[in-house]
């Protein structure tokens, strides 16, 4: 079996379109660029002011003046160009964003994102998640579906909110989530897990589609 | 044309202790390491000091933090500074680091709301949050925004690659992030920069800040750390 990370990413990588502009979050949602179908030309957007970035640089080939958002040196692509903060959260406030794929530490059943803080333990701040998923067309969160088995998608938040109601779609190793009004619809299931083991993963009500694929 | 050129020190003289400055750069990256060094050395304290994030320890504005030097942050992320947790949980008050954060997109545009003479704008971003308290909220063509202020500061130090004896400025790849705003919302602009050139050196069309921002030009900042 691939890693866990891996089969989320691979998963995340098919929702996106040719010729989508797409930003990635740091960590799990990075890998989703390794995973892009032939074909499928995707401009990825770097909020520290760059649209067109490219794969990191080889070793000994780092470039300090090109970081991408999570300090990491990465190159540009052919057709890339930069500008400053505020034209890139205007382009992400303004909706010119097609998706952006975050992690998270919690997910609620109405679409309410919480993960930027944990009062009391962890404050790194909200860098511009709050920006991302408030104007991005497309949220797409990729996590792990529990937290060493502690529920993540749950009926309400009870970390402090990035958003309210802004989350499209959840992508964890077990399953494939949209949130509709009417809660959260299960899309697609992973083979290694049973329905049972997804429901009892997760801590609200999982609506099961009536049309319900295995994820691949 | 007056001479905006002097040296780190010379520039960094008229800072006071209590002054709030501005620090282009994100995660260090773009960010006048020679101005940030004559700071520390000139030792002053009790400085806001308003920034995308608090650099790592041994860069950008994470050589003040280390040295005492902030009493206030103003920034969005600071997660990846582990010195910031640290100083903010201190019991030594004296040492009583305040973090205030704010979504880095608000913050751009706080900053370029004070140097565009607005008084303010209407953004989406932080509605329902914490983000939210204390702020006005204000309904529009039906949908929820918060009313955010303008953001200014006594100095803004600024990071570019080509400067000209004007003033007029290019940044390289993504060192240019917070540079240009802040370059605009300070009383007292100090550029420091990788290379000064003669006036007309620099193609009109690739200049990204205007000379008429620009007070003081240094010169030496390095353009290649690896």
């Amino acid at each position: 079996m691939a890693d866990i990370k891996e089969i989320i990413a691979a998963r995340v990588a098919k929702e996106l379109k040719d010729g989508d502009v797409v930003n990635l979050g740091i960590g799990l949602p990075t890998m989703v660029a390794n995973f892009i179908p032939e074909g499928i030309d995707i401009t990825f957007q770097s909020e520290n002011g760059f649209l067109g970035l490219g794969p990191a640089p080889a070793k000994g080939e780092e470039d300090i003046d090109l970081v991408n958002a999570g300090a990491q040196y990465v190159t540009v692509k052919p057709g890339a160009c930069f500008f400053d903060s505020a034209a890139s959260f205007g382009i992400i406030r303004g909706g010119h964003v097609d998706a952006t794929i975050l992690g998270s530490l919690e997910v609620d059943e109405h679409g309410n994102l919480a993960n930027w803080i944990v009062p009391g333990k962890m404050v790194p701040g909200m860098g511009g998640a709050m920006d991302l998923v408030v104007g991005a067309k497309k949220v797409i969160i990729a996590m792990q579906h529990t937290n060493k088995g502690k529920h993540k998608i749950l009926k309400e938040c009870t970390l402090p909110y990035t958003a309210v109601g802004v989350v499209d779609l959840i992508i964890t190793e077990m399953g494939v989530m949209e949130i509709t009004s009417s809660g959260v619809v299960l899309k697609e299931l992973h083979p290694d897990y049973t329905l049972e083991q997804i429901k009892e993963a997760t801590g609200c009500e999982l609506t099961v589609h009536s049309d319900l694929k295995p994820m691949l | 044309m007056i001479n905006k050129i002097k040296t780190a020190s010379e520039a960094v003289a008229p800072i006071q202790d209590g002054a709030v400055i501005m620090v282009g750069g994100f995660m260090a990256t773009g960010t006048p390491e020679i101005l940030i060094d004559a700071l520390v050395e000139k030792g002053v304290k009790q400085l806001t000091v308003i920034c995308n994030d608090a650099g790592v320890p041994g860069r950008g504005v994470g050589k003040l933090l280390t040295k005492g030097q902030i009493k206030t942050l103003i920034a969005s992320h600071v997660g990846l500074n582990p010195e910031v947790a640290q100083r903010m949980n201190t019991e030594n008050e004296e040492d009583k680091l305040t973090c205030i954060l704010v979504p880095q997109g608000t913050l751009a545009e706080r900053i370029r709301a004070a140097g565009a003479g607005l008084g303010g704008f209407l953004t989406p971003t932080g509605v329902g949050t914490i983000v939210a308290e204390g702020k006005q909220v204000i309904h529009a063509e039906g949908r929820d925004y918060l009313l955010e202020l303008p953001l200014k500061a006594d100095f803004a130090f600024i990071r570019g690659s080509v400067t000209d004896e004007f003033g007029n400025t290019v940044y390289h790849e993504a060192t240019r992030n917070f540079n240009p705003m802040m370059a605009t919302a300070a009383d007292h602009v100090i550029v420091g920069t990788c290379s000064i050139v003669r006036v007309g050196e620099i193609d009109p069309n690739q200049v990204v800040t205007p000379g008429i921002f620009v007070d003081t030009i240094v010169g030496g900042e390095m353009p290649w750390q690896i």
